[in-house]
């Protein structure tokens, strides 16, 4: 069989989707390294270097109260008193003009512009860290959401001021006992719009009296979840900015006079009350400045500023409080708050004394971050550097000489910030939609490749070499063109890009091919239709197996329905599996034709098929969907809660036996999962030894025989070692510690041991010579035995094969092996097992891989991986049968081609046991326990725990995707019982000879093979590109951060999986093939001898 | 004899159809609040009642029904008592199939048997009437060669039709509207319903328009 264009056209089509996956994600997911490190009072930076300790001096104000109003959109804060009938949201807060107005010098309003993503906790992460966060921040621990990069809170902490929070709970998340005092309320629920705000205000003002706080932070919710329920323009939004404008009137009063009050706006909002996105209306917040002293210079147009962005606040209020300016931030002081001149009697720096201080913290944090990452392109960086070094021995010369410094350098030292700020926003903060699009495109089409393949594998196989040489060379070349380009017009080379060109040039050049090839066998076969015309006709997409597919990408683009993905795709696969038996009964295939002779002349089966072998397929079929539906219920019950989902309950099965304190319950589950254990691991044996593969003495029955049962011993008793608590058997501690590291790891040697010998010695026949060569017919005379489809090996193949085969399937029936019944076949060679000969060692190889990743679950998913086995077992006997019933009525004439609904069953079952394994798409519902199975004591390393838990999150699109090539071989496995009992036994059937049809046909196997792997990827590629695609429509939906972003990453890496793990098993075919091929060689020059 | 099966089968619909309308306002007369959604089981055993009724009567008077070969009191009675035995079983199947579809198991036992109530009066119920108590012409009768007279494709059609719009009825309920109609079992019930009003207009349609390529068997 040709297994290597199969394999490169696998490896090209799961390379394609991957380029396209990582150029769109390279536009929306933007990556930032975290710097942890942090801002101390001794590294910043007098300009003399003479006062040592910068905390000590005096800073400017001694107390700040910030009131963080959500949402609070700059339309919302101005006044307007012109107009005569304002909408709801427009001039409810007349407090902020009247100060303004009346009193400039102590009060200033701006417009405040968050960068994107404007969620409420990347805005917190933002003004506080006064970094540009995004939604990936590596080095963030998932687990947690605590900031750890230096931030104001933090900074306040070192320098012993006491920070008092109230209001929505992100924050304590964020900063978990950070806070002198904390008073948070609950934010979740979004229509809920008083229950922070009254709180908050329960304690404000008690709070402000009070003598024990340095910095008051308090977050009001009620206008953001106002906006979410309503919408701006709502009368209870006008209802709630009174509120506001009254809160922010009796803090102004209240207010003393060495206090700096700060009110802003985390994002704004857009006409509907969403925000996530990157529109003015979304990013324009309100600020609001007011100290009761003259703090700001005369309105000087020179200094100030249009619009104060977001990350400006942070060097601003830690240099007007006295600390250090946090590590990262990228921010540039406020000038209007700073004096123009030093003036020694009022406390304070001077505007350009803070922004030297500045633009040295900036320029530090530049060079620690391009040492660590190198996503700021380097021409930029060696300029800013440059500017920098530049204007400090400006700055400093002029500081010696003792003349004031030139006016020029503050204003150069505003470019200078503003710059580095720019340069870090293109790089981190900004949705790319050019990349977004060409990721989109270049997915689309490999879908649409993936299409084509399966539909077309056979010409493409059988009539011309899959040349996979010109679409990798253009590639190539592409990839090269491209990078020379941006390197003569930019000067410096992006990776994605060229890789974006290559994959997207390849994509054309095979299309093209495509049609060549199609309108050629037109040419060639003169009358024939045009596969091309044929294929675009629908009638040849099956509609109904490709309409659920349709429906689940559907459900991928609305929150609700991600939410409740578990339950929607058991119900997607429920009534797949429903349509199955009634589209074979509306066929007419389902009953046997009624026994009356003269109605089931046009009906009848095909001579030699017994009305009972029909009854008896019905009946499996019926009995496998019954399975498969128990199977569907009974795995709903594994499921897991996501947060959003308020009345769940998770299953309990997903918590360790170590955590449950009831024993007898504990007991329970633990009897439970044994039980499953072993059944899975007896089924899996008895499937082997049903069929013969167990008699032989290789490698894979060895691990059938003896690893297996070892492996599930093994598991069972790390089971039952986990789970003793600590203090129950004091004095056999120091064995249950051996024992919790040994017996894991024993089981992944096993594991290793088991797999590897599958890979190394895949055959499971087992032959027996027997009598004398003489009895042999005289046919067989050339020793040497080919593979390939050449005309006399063909007929040697015709001839021995049935034999072998008859007589493995005698022993199969367990009727001895009498020579004398049948004297005209009087056998040479007896093989067992040989008509499993491919699928064995692949179940084998599936069934352990699957106690392996059960090892990393906790302990009650027995259960689950137990229905698993079932629910596969279930769908290739419901393929098995109705590929039977179709064949039974000679309506089957579709060689080795499986459908489209098994397929989409197998890929939908994956993501359905994803759920009822017990994951979620959500960062904190990985389970993270699986990195310390086998090694209790955490890691040194972070890749061994990455590819645990990896593998423990996508256990059964592993699983699923390995066993996906049993979908080609079930048919031929089960056609063994439909026609061997119709038959007499003495009929030598050419045709009979389950897996060994594949080798007489090598063709059509590969194109089988390659159109199953190729249908597979495309249900799952389709998947991935709605997600993409919701990913890229929906980038300003409430939900993004929380259900499409998380999402998109778990499809993805479960694509990669299944595609990796994909052509693994195909791989393993392929072996397999190559092994057999060795087999016969061996096997004829004995039997010639 | 074509056009006067259809236009029975035109006027049949219609009566159901107009059972089934005023079976969802006259209760408005004496049951005070009553509302589709408000008051919904009893808006579901009206209209199923109604359809159950006015079936039975139309068909009997039509002569639809297969006629039996024996006509003994004793085998009469064994029909319909076997008829209300099929029809309870068929109530239990549906409610099986749509607590295994996802419906919760204990907690709206009631709302989900009254849904499976209405899908039996809609499907089963005229099954019953066309084809008698036989459960093998049943399934004979879903398949493409099945059908052996109007009557037959146009049970095919309106079956097909009320239970893809039951599906087609659970789609909403995951979405977070919060609307009257996506409580259990709103959606799925208003969604068979519409799915056998267009069944009941489709049918006779489709039959109209497809009269020269339908052949059919003699019994």
């Amino acid at each position: 069989m040709k297994g290597l264009p199969v394999l490169w056209l696998l490896l090209w089509l799961s390379a394609v989707y991957f380029v396209g996956i990582y150029v769109f994600v390279g536009g929306f997911l933007l990556v930032r390294l975290e710097v942890n490190r942090t801002s101390t009072c001794g590294d910043l930076l007098e300009p003399e270097g003479g006062s040592a300790d910068f905390c000590r001096g005096q800073p400017r104000f001694k107390r700040a109260i910030i009131l963080i109003i959500d949402a609070l959109k700059i339309d919302f804060a101005r006044f307007d008193s012109s107009k005569t009938t304002p909408r709801h949201y427009e001039n409810k807060l007349p407090v902020l003009e009247e100060v303004v107005s009346s009193r400039p010098s102590q009060g200033r309003l701006y417009p405040f512009r968050a960068d994107p993503p404007t969620t409420t906790m990347q805005r917190i992460k933002g003004f506080t860290t006064g970094s540009l966060p995004t939604f990936v921040d590596v080095g963030n621990n998932f687990a947690s959401s605590a900031i750890l990069e230096d931030n104001l809170i933090h900074q306040l902490g070192q320098t012993g001021r006491h920070v008092v929070f109230m209001g929505d709970d992100t924050w304590e998340s964020l900063f978990p006992k950070k806070f002198f005092r904390s008073l948070p309320f609950p934010s979740f629920n979004v229509k809920d719009l008083h229950t922070v705000d009254n709180g908050i205000l329960q304690h404000l003002y008690t709070t402000m009296v009070g003598d024990d706080w340095d910095v008051l932070v308090a977050h009001f919710l009620g206008v953001d979840h106002c906006g979410h329920r309503f919408g701006p323009d709502h009368p209870s939004m006008a209802d709630k900015l009174t509120q506001m404008d009254g809160v922010i009137r009796s803090v102004i009063e209240h207010l003393q006079n060495d206090t700096l009050l700060v009110v802003m706006g985390d994002h704004g909002m857009t006409d509907t009350g969403d925000h996530g996105g990157e529109s003015l209306k979304e990013t324009d917040a309100a600020l609001f400045l007011y100290s009761p002293t003259p703090v700001f210079a005369e309105s000087n147009s020179q200094n100030e500023p249009n619009v104060v962005p977001q990350t400006d606040l942070v060097p601003t209020l830690a240099l007007l409080l006295g600390i250090p300016i946090p590590y990262s931030s990228v921010g540039q002081v406020l000038l209007p708050l700073f004096q123009e001149k030093t003036a020694g009697a009022v406390a304070g720096l001077s505007q350009l004394e803070a922004l030297w201080i500045n633009a040295k913290q900036v320029n530090r944090f530049l060079e620690t971050y391009s040492s660590m990452a190198r996503d700021i392109p380097p021409q930029r960086l060696s300029q800013l550097k440059d500017e920098f070094s530049r204007l400090s021995s400006d700055y400093l010369s002029s500081l010696r000489e003792g003349q004031s410094p030139p006016s020029q350098l503050a204003l150069s030292l505003q470019a200078y910030l503003t710059s580095v700020r720019d340069t870090c926003r293109s790089t981190w903060a900004r949705f790319n939609p050019v990349k977004m699009a060409a990721g989109l495109a270049i997915l689309a089409f490999a879908c649409l490749m993936c299409l084509v393949l399966s539909e077309l594998s056979q010409v493409l196989i059988k009539e011309y070499s899959v040349g996979l040489k010109a679409p990798a060379a253009l590639a190539l070349t592409m990839g090269v063109v491209v990078a020379a380009a941006q390197l003569l017009t930019q000067g410096y080379v992006e990776g994605v890009w060229c890789l974006a060109a290559g994959a997207f040039s390849s994509e054309l050049l095979f299309f093209w091919r495509f049609r060549r090839v199609n309108s050629f066998t037109v040419l060639k076969n003169g009358t024939k239709v045009s596969k091309y015309s044929r294929w675009l006709t629908p009638c040849r997409l099956p509609v109904a197996p490709l309409l659920i597919p349709l429906l689940r990408c559907a459900s991928l683009l609305s929150d609700s329905y991600v939410i409740a993905e578990g339950r929607v795709v058991t119900f997607l696969v429920f009534s797949l599996v429903l349509y199955i038996p009634i589209q074979l009964n509306w066929n007419g295939l389902l009953l046997p034709p009624s026994p009356d002779p003269l109605k089931s002349a046009g009906l009848l089966p095909p001579s030699g098929l017994s009305l009972s072998t029909v009854r008896k397929e019905c009946t499996t079929l019926l009995g496998c969907v019954g399975l498969l539906i128990s199977t569907l219920y009974l795995s709903l019950s594994f499921h897991g809660c996501r947060e959003e989902q308020g009345s769940c309950q998770p299953s309990s099965f997903l918590y360790p036996l170590s955590r449950m304190q009831d024993n007898q319950l504990k007991n329970l589950h633990y009897v439970l999962s044994v039980i499953s254990l072993g059944i899975y691991t007896s089924l899996l044996r008895h499937v082997l030894c049903h069929y013969g593969n167990l008699n032989s003495s290789g490698g894979t029955v060895f691990t059938a025989r003896w690893i297996l049962p070892l492996l599930s011993v093994c598991l069972g008793l790390h089971w039952a070692v986990s789970a003793t608590s600590e203090d129950s058997f004091r004095n056999l501690a120091q064995l249950i510690r051996v024992a919790q590291l040994a017996l894991p790891r024993a089981a992944y040697c096993l594991l290793g041991l088991g797999l590897s010998l599958i890979w190394i010695d895949p055959i499971t026949v087992f032959v027996k010579t027997r009598g004398a060569a003489s009895s042999r017919t005289p046919a067989m005379p050339t020793p040497c035995y080919r593979a390939s489809t050449g005309i006399s090996p063909q007929a040697e193949l015709h001839h021995l094969i049935p034999q072998i085969y008859q007589h493995m399937r005698r022993s199969l029936d367990d009727s001895e092996l009498s020579g004398g019944t049948e004297a005209p076949n009087r056998l040479t060679v007896e093989a067992y097992g040989l008509g499993t000969v491919y699928s064995a060692p692949l179940l084998l190889f599936c069934g352990l891989l699957g106690m392996g990743l059960l090892l990393l679950h906790p302990e009650g998913m027995a259960a689950s991986f137990l229905l698993l086995l079932l629910e596969m077992a279930a769908l290739l006997h419901i393929h098995a049968s109705s590929t039977t019933l179709c064949g039974l009525h000679g309506t089957y004439s579709g060689g080795f081609n499986v459908p489209w609904t098994p397929v989409v069953l197998w890929s939908l079952a994956a993501t359905q046991f994803f759920h009822a394994t017990g994951h979620l798409p959500t960062f904190p519902s990985i389970q993270w326990g699986a990195a310390f199975v086998g090694f209790p004591d955490g890691h040194t390393s972070t890749l061994l725990p990455a590819s645990l838990v990896t593998l423990n999150t996508f256990a059964s699109h592993i699983l699923f995707a390995v066993g996906c090539p049993l979908l080609l071989f079930w048919p031929l496995v089960c056609e063994v019982r439909g026609i061997s009992r119709a038959r007499t036994c003495g009929v030598e059937g050419g045709d009979a000879v389950m897996e060994m049809r594949l080798r007489e046909n090598p063709l059509q196997f590969s194109s089988s093979l390659l159109q199953l792997s190729a249908r597979y990827l495309f249900i799952h590629g389709v998947q991935v590109f709605s997600s993409v695609c919701a990913a890229a429509i929906l980038r300003r939906h409430l939900m993004v951060w929380k259900v499409f972003a998380p999402k998109l990453m778990f499809e993805v890496s479960g694509f990669f999986m299944s595609s990796v793990f994909l052509l693994f098993g195909v791989m393993l075919v392929l072996r397999v093939d190559r092994a057999v091929a060795r087999w016969f060689k061996n096997l004829m020059p004995d039997a010639s001898r | 004899m074509w056009d006067h099966e259809i236009r029975a089968m035109v006027s049949t619909h219609a009566l159901i159809a107009a059972s089934m309308f005023m079976a969802t306002v006259l209760p408005a007369v004496f049951v005070l609040s009553f509302s589709v959604y408000g008051t919904h089981l009893l808006w579901l055993y009206c209209t199923s009642g109604a359809v159950n009724a006015v079936s039975v009567v139309v068909f009997w008077l039509l002569g639809v029904t297969p006629s039996t070969k024996k006509n003994t009191l004793g085998y009469k009675l064994s029909r319909l008592f076997r008829a209300c035995l099929y029809f309870f079983l068929s109530c239990l199947f549906f409610h099986t199939v749509i607590v295994l579809y996802g419906a919760p198991l204990i907690e709206s036992a009631l709302e989900t048997f009254s849904l499976a109530v209405l899908l039996t009066s809609l499907t089963t119920m005229r099954c019953l009437c066309v084809l008698g108590p036989n459960v093998q012409a049943w399934i004979r009768v879903f398949s493409r060669h099945g059908a052996m007279s109007v009557w037959d494709t146009c049970l095919q059609i309106t079956v097909a039709c009320t239970l893809i719009g039951a599906w087609v009825g659970a789609f909403p309920i995951p979405l977070d509207w919060d609307r009257p109609w996506q409580v259990w079992p709103v959606s799925c019930s208003l969604g068979a319903t519409i799915g056998y009003l267009t069944g009941l207009v489709a049918a006779p349609t489709w039959i109209h328009y497809h009269r020269k390529q339908l052949t059919y068997k003699c019994k």
